[in-house]
């Protein structure tokens, strides 16, 4: 039982635990299964969970990671299996009732109050009081001690707008380490982190092992999990694929388990290098706050690559191609400037943007396929001033063969395909305005197996018909096994580039993380 | 893909695919209506239905507009205000022009009507869009400002129609056609023409957009200050038809002509099954909710249960249920 009130008696409880040989379960999911409606999304999972010892839950994205830690946590109920605690049932019906038993959450998303302070921040809706009032002094100082533990050194007193995302996450933590806490799970902890804040974060995490906490961590990274995890659990399709000591597994090993085949299939052989002549050149681009003077070119049938870290400005750069963000600089498509001021003349000029934000930005969610689908293209279906549906239900019909969107009727909404299909209308719907750039931000986001290897397959046909293709992608392993030519963001600025045999994960994470890589080009081209 | 979809296993869409929020506002009619019979059968006589729906007009016609407003993700609470005064920027007008034009005074008058409606409508366009004011504090501060005009033009009083022109305007409002009460069929005209602009026309398709969700319709390419702008013209343009209708019922303008109207717009459009945070618009639901909202008052009045001055209470009450049923019923 650790908390700030009691940090004094951790000393003893840790050699308590010690001393008993046998470390029994500290919680038990027996044959846990989630159902929304028809859909499985965690079927039958069985895990122990032992104190004193990081336990990684590692998976492809919708494989039901999420959903097992929100089952742990106490947000979702399952519909079938158990909890036990010490040996003992119990249901969490409410995401309180986790906490009084024990189990801190750590969320992947950053949520605080931005306008309140640090210290206000950690006792949020948990105040001290002292004589009916709240103990402003006392909460101060047990938050300058936490965050001290954690080695965040802010001011309690200050707002958290105005502190880092690192600190941010810093007083998230202590946040969820208030309270008396024997298991603590991180949900994608160092996806918004760089190199120095991972290791001190890394740091934190073993030291809660050290004093006998039960550490469940769920990431992408699997050099981290390779680094800290005791055991890994691999789940696929919602389904428990297998506990591994955590030493024994390498990273290739755990990548192929996640992903139940050889990656190497996942992309479709690399074409014969063939990139044509420049089709969209961008000077000096510079979006305020975001992208700073970059300059690049995308060649006919070509699939050029844009990494970085998150908020490296990958994605600003493109909305301010686009004329979706306010942006300086010159876009020529094939020789032609392009006014992009107005996102309707970038799109009419023939660049096609595919947000990563499928359902906030690319889909109308609650709409029928067909308006979707012809929302960007309206012009080409009305040949008076009417618009003609039956042309509408063509053109949808025809993507939905050409682009294998898997359906049951016409007549869905878009809200309700599943994620990988959304993704393909998506792509249907950029390329009916036949764009001869297609840029795609996260082109598989969120989305199955089998779907990506579509997508992929529907990219490289892309620049096979001649068009350029920009993909933007946070995974490497997808740049590294579809593009031709990969560009580097760092903090709004292109930092270099690589391609043929210098296209390595370890040349991308150099230019992408480092200021020790010289600016420039990593071996490769020419 | 080697694996392909059997296309001929997936349903058609269905030409019209009908759901609550379509069918709701017309049951609530004829249930409405029902119990009206059952309260007084004169209820469902032809004058006295004629009557009522006749009074709705002015609400349906305004409310129409606003769902186009309504759609886009705006709001528009100067609607009231607005209709009281283009009436009295219209009789003005009219007057100073009877004695050298007589007659042709009305349609010049009209004209007028939509000019300075168009105009207002834009104005509250603009300061939402280009201002990016929010559509509640924008159209707050114009419902002040078109009240305090109409005031002041009328000093408080009341700006009557010139004799001269009284009786050829009159059937504007009191006239019929094959026997139908004309603001009847302006009212089906204005539905008519907005139904088409909003389910077979561009505009109607980019208007729900911008309403269901900005970012969709900006990474579409669909402008959203001009989408939004063009829906408060839109209803403008509607608030002046009202206006031209209006005037001959009472042949004047005074500083209480369309209070509360807004109240009675907004409710129309939301129990006629558009949802207040945007979206797709459902233009016959809006008469409907008019109609229906018309049909409560005269229920009141005939039925002595409740007073006839809790009638605004009433529509308070019926926007309040209908948002909730809204709410629940995700």
């Amino acid at each position: 039982m650790s908390s700030v009130l009691s940090i004094e008696r951790e000393g003893e409880r840790v050699a308590a635990q010690k001393a008993n040989p046998l470390r029994h379960s500290l919680l038990r999911a027996e044959g846990v299964s989630k159902q929304y409606g028809p859909v499985t999304v965690l079927s039958d999972v069985t895990l122990d969970i032992l104190p004193g010892e990081i336990h990684a839950i590692i998976g492809e994205n919708g494989a039901g990671k999420s959903t097992f830690m929100r089952l742990l946590s106490g947000y979702i109920e399952p519909t079938a299996g158990t909890l036990a605690l010490d040996g003992e049932h119990v249901r969490f019906a409410k995401p309180e009732q986790a906490q009084d038993a024990g189990i801190a959450l750590v969320h992947q998303e950053i949520l605080l109050a931005e306008a309140l302070t640090v210290a206000e921040n950690l006792f949020l809706g948990r105040e001290l009081m002292r004589n009916g009032v709240v103990d402003d002094r006392t909460m101060r100082r047990l938050a300058t001690e936490k965050l001290a533990e954690l080695g965040c050194l802010v001011s309690p007193n200050a707002l958290v707008r105005n502190i880092t995302l690192a600190d941010r996450q810093l007083v998230q933590i202590a946040r969820a380490l208030l309270d008396d806490y024997r298991i603590v799970i991180f949900d994608e902890p160092t996806a918004v982190l760089t190199g120095e804040e991972v290791e001190r974060l890394l740091a934190i995490i073993l030291q809660l092992k050290e004093q006998g906490a039960a550490v469940l961590y769920i990431s992408h990274r699997l050099d981290e999990v390779q680094r800290l995890a005791d055991k890994v659990t691999v789940l696929r399709d919602g389904k428990k694929i297998g506990t591994y000591p955590g030493r024994t597994l390498g990273q290739m090993d755990m990548a192929r388990l996640m992903v139940g085949r050889d990656l190497a299939a996942l992309y479709p052989e690399k074409r014969a290098k063939a990139a044509g002549e420049a089709m969209l050149t961008v000077r000096d681009l510079s979006v305020p706050g975001f992208a700073k003077n970059v300059s690049f070119q995308a060649h006919k049938s070509e699939i050029l690559g844009f990494a970085g870290m998150i908020g490296a400005g990958r994605t600003e750069l493109f909305e301010g191609i686009m004329g979706l963000r306010p942006a300086t600089g010159t876009v020529e498509l094939e020789g032609k400037p392009i006014n992009i001021r107005s996102p309707r003349a970038v799109l009419d000029a023939g660049i096609g943007y595919l947000t990563e934000d499928r359902k906030g930005k690319g889909l109308l969610l609650h709409e029928r396929l067909a308006p979707n689908l012809t929302l960007s293209a309206l012009t080409r279906f009305h040949p008076g001033i009417f618009l003609r549906r039956s042309r509408e239900q063509d053109a949808l019909r025809a993507a939905v063969e050409q682009y294998d969107i898997r359906l049951k009727s016409f007549g869905v909404k878009a809200g309700q395909l599943s994620g990988g299909n959304q993704q393909k209308l998506l792509l249907a719907k950029v390329l009916l305005i036949t764009p001869s750039v297609v840029v795609i931000d996260e082109p598989t986001r969120g989305i199955d197996i089998a779907n990506k290897a579509q997508i992929y397959a529907f990219i490289q046909s892309l620049v096979t018909e001649g068009k350029a293709c920009i993909v933007i992608s946070s995974e490497m392993q997808e740049l590294i096994g579809i593009c031709d030519r990969i560009l580097v963001m760092r903090e709004g600025r292109l930092r270099g580039e690589v391609s043929g045999d210098a296209m390595t994960e370890h040349n991308v994470a150099l230019l992408a993380t480092s200021d020790a890589a010289a600016d420039g080009n990593v071996g490769g081209r020419k | 893909m080697t694996i392909m979809a059997s296309s001929t296993a997936i349903r058609p869409e269905r030409e019209w695919n009908i759901g609550w929020t379509d069918v709701g506002p017309f049951v609530a009619l004829i249930v409405l209506m029902l119990i009206g019979f059952l309260i007084n059968p004169d209820f469902l006589s032809a004058t006295n239905l004629g009557n009522v729906i006749t009074r709705s007009a002015f609400i349906a016609i305004i409310a129409v507009g606003a769902t186009f407003v309504i759609s886009s993700g705006g709001l528009d609470l100067s609607v009231g205000s607005m209709a009281a005064f283009i009436t009295g920027i219209t009789i003005l007008f009219m007057n100073r022009m009877a004695p050298e034009w007589g007659i042709m005074a009305i349609p010049a008058g009209m004209m007028v009507a939509i000019v300075v409606g168009l105009f207002c409508g834009l104005m509250n366009g603009l300061i939402v869009t280009i201002g990016r004011i929010e559509p509640f504090i924008a159209t707050l501060g114009t419902m002040g400002i078109f009240r305090a005009l109409i005031t002041y033009m009328s000093d408080g009083g009341s700006i009557p129609i010139d004799r001269s022109l009284r009786d050829a305007y009159r059937p504007v409002y009191f006239g019929t056609f094959a026997g139908i009460p004309l603001p009847i069929i302006i009212s089906v005209a204005v539905a008519a023409v907005a139904s088409f602009i909003l389910y077979k026309m561009k505009y109607g398709r980019k208007c729900a957009a911008v309403g269901a969700n900005e970012d969709v319709a900006r990474y579409s390419g669909i402008s959203i200050i001009k989408t939004r702008t063009i829906a408060y013209a839109i209803q403008g343009t509607c608030v002046a038809v009202a206006a031209i209708c209006y005037v001959p019922r009472l042949g004047a303008a005074t500083p209480t002509t369309g209070v509360l109207w807004e109240l009675q717009v907004i409710t129309a459009v939301v129990i006629g099954g558009t949802a207040l945070r945007g979206g797709k618009g459902h233009v016959w639901g809006t008469v409907a909710g008019a109609v229906i909202l018309e049909l409560i008052a005269n229920l009141m009045v005939l039925s002595d249960f409740v007073s006839e001055y809790l009638v605004a209470g009433v529509q308070g009450v019926i926007i309040i249920i209908a948002m909730l049923i809204q709410r629940f019923s995700k």
